[in-house]
């Protein structure tokens, strides 16, 4: 219990630094915010701009909610996966790197920490684009089940953080450019996982892809929750895939993430600054 | 007057960087890397203030960065009070902080805020963490308008006060200090050098303190090793090394022994 305390303690101390940071930041959070609005914007308005170009009647409100839900899933997911890919990347920015894998704590016990600011951080920063965005539109969510798009959400969440710590690796290896070799991961998921478009219109061999993309059942399992009005337990289909990838993503990330903290330290890759 | 107990313990520890793991680049001669620590053996005990002498690239922060878990030795055992650096790294962990030669903070963040930080990492509370930040901080004379301000407005020596304090508030048994006084004005060195006496004198703390400033070294510690290209080319106390050399018309300095064992001069122009 002690032990468990102590952890508790210490896992608080990357919410408590990460909150610091953010509020120093904060210039650069309004900016970044600014810029998330205008990018789901600029998404949204693609459905309208479809009916005015193709002369065809298209349901402008479905087609809305439909890129709306993409990019708001979207920005919520891959914040998450920033802010874990960030977990070694902005350490090595500040030097401080070596001083917090030197601490006497579980490598469980730092990414648990800095796992629960970046679910809330980017529930806050998905609420404020979602509220923004939905002022210009008139969405209609009266068929949508809201509690069982959250729940997909939610569980979408755990195996994303999977995939996160597996990518917080890269920039573990590669000091020089292993923050940048995220964007590859998160540029492929973006292709396969039908973020604007269905993974129907994709060629077969992509689709194939998509399938292992915990970002396809999220987006599938919200929009059938709240474009079609899908019952909860109807969700199942989506929810227990996003369970089972959460359940292989973390324990494998955790144990690829031992296993390149190690290889750095016996290569002497942590004292290098990107 | 007892023996103290040993806090650390190397056992023919060596360090290489940039070896290939390929065989074929081995027997070519390529890939044998660079070795910066070549077999050490060294024994610290608790209390002592023990010095690594050398210049710049003699694999002094490889010999610290082994000591506190940022490093797996290509060969031989590293102990801190029995306990096994690899096998028990979190007990190893616990025991020692670090002070490292640039002053590791996140810039934006404030002192406070930092080394709550520091504090919660080392499993300190909130309220117990900001008396005693609040009382080092005090102690280390760092002005109280600073304790708020970004570190990144702060001078070096200021910094490098910080990171002493940060070490201080988990109370290590074995201190590392890496180059602590290295590009600091000599004001600022002075104090640091003062700090780390009275750490001698009021902490029941041993510490390691790696340097290429044979003044600091001759002033501060109970005893030194020297080491040139990742060796020991000798280890006792700062009198009987220099017992080592004999001058005409003057007292024997540190850099005196240095060059007469390895032929080089402890400090070069880039150092500066």
């Amino acid at each position: 219990m002690t032990a468990l305390i102590y952890e508790l303690k210490a896992s608080y101390a990357f919410v408590e630094r990460n909150i610091n940071i953010v509020k120093r930041y904060w210039a650069w959070e309004i900016v970044w915010l600014f810029y998330s609005i205008t990018n789901s914007l600029s998404v949204a308005y693609i459905a309208p701009g479809v009916g005015a170009l193709s002369r065809a009647v298209v349901d402008s409100h479905y087609l809305v909610l439909y890129l709306i839900i993409g990019t708001i899933v979207w920005r919520y997911l891959s914040v998450i996966f920033y802010w874990l890919t960030d977990i070694i990347g902005m350490e090595r920015w500040e030097g401080t790197i070596e001083y917090t894998l030197m601490a006497p704590i579980a490598r469980l016990t730092h990414l648990t920490g800095h796992t629960a600011f970046a679910v809330v951080y980017s529930m806050f920063h998905t609420a404020v684009i979602l509220s923004i965005t939905a002022l210009f539109f008139e969405l209609d969510l009266s068929r949508a089940n809201l509690i069982g798009g959250a729940l997909v959400l939610l569980v979408g969440s755990i195996s994303f953080i999977g995939v996160g710590i597996v990518a917080a690796i890269l920039p573990l290896l590669f000091p020089e450019k292993g923050s940048q070799m995220t964007h590859v991961i998160i540029s492929l998921l973006l292709l396969v996982s039908g973020v604007y478009y269905p993974v129907s219109v994709l060629p077969a061999w992509l689709q194939v892809f998509a399938r292992y993309s915990p970002a396809t059942y999220v987006l599938e399992g919200t929009r059938a929750a709240l474009l079609d009005g899908a019952a909860t337990l109807a969700l199942w289909q989506y929810i227990l895939p996003l369970i089972g990838m959460g359940a292989i993503a973390v324990p494998v990330g955790l144990w690829l993430f031992g296993l390149a903290e190690r290889y750095a330290k016996r290569t002497g890759k942590l004292k290098r600054n990107g | 007057m007892s023996i103290q107990p040993i806090a650390l313990e190397m056992q023919n520890v060596s360090k290489s960087f940039g070896q290939s793991s390929f065989q074929w680049f081995k027997r070519n001669g390529a890939g044998n890397g660079v070795r910066a620590v070549d077999n050490i053996s060294l024994q610290v005990r608790r209390g002592e203030i023990f010095g690594v002498l050398g210049p710049n690239g003699s694999g002094k922060s490889t010999f610290i960065r082994l000591v506190s878990t940022l490093l797996v030795p290509d060969t031989g055992r590293v102990t801190i009070f029995g306990h096994d650096v690899l096998r028990e790294e979190r007990a190893v962990q616990r025991l020692i902080n670090r002070v490292s030669v640039e002053a590791a903070f996140f810039k934006k963040l404030s002192p406070l805020e930092n080394l709550m930080y520091g504090a919660r990492l080392y499993g300190l509370g909130g309220a117990e963490a900001q008396r005693k930040i609040v009382a080092i901080l005090k102690r280390l004379a760092l002005r109280a308008d600073a304790i708020n301000k970004p570190m990144e407005e702060m001078s070096r020596g200021m910094q490098q006060k910080v990171a002493i304090a940060r070490a201080l508030l988990t109370a290590p048994v074995l201190l590392l200090l890496d180059e602590p006084t290295t590009g600091l004005d000599p004001r600022s060195k002075r104090e640091v050098q003062a700090l780390v006496r009275e750490l001698r004198d009021t902490h029941d703390a041993t510490i390691v303190l790696t340097t290429h400033d044979m003044e600091e070294a001759d002033a501060l510690c109970d005893r030194i090793a020297i080491v040139n290209d990742g060796k020991i080319v000798a280890l006792d106390t700062p009198s009987e090394l220099k017992k080592l050399v004999t001058r005409n018309g003057h007292a024997p300095t540190l850099e005196d022994v240095f060059m007469q064992l390895t032929g080089k001069q402890l400090k070069d122009e880039s150092d500066e």
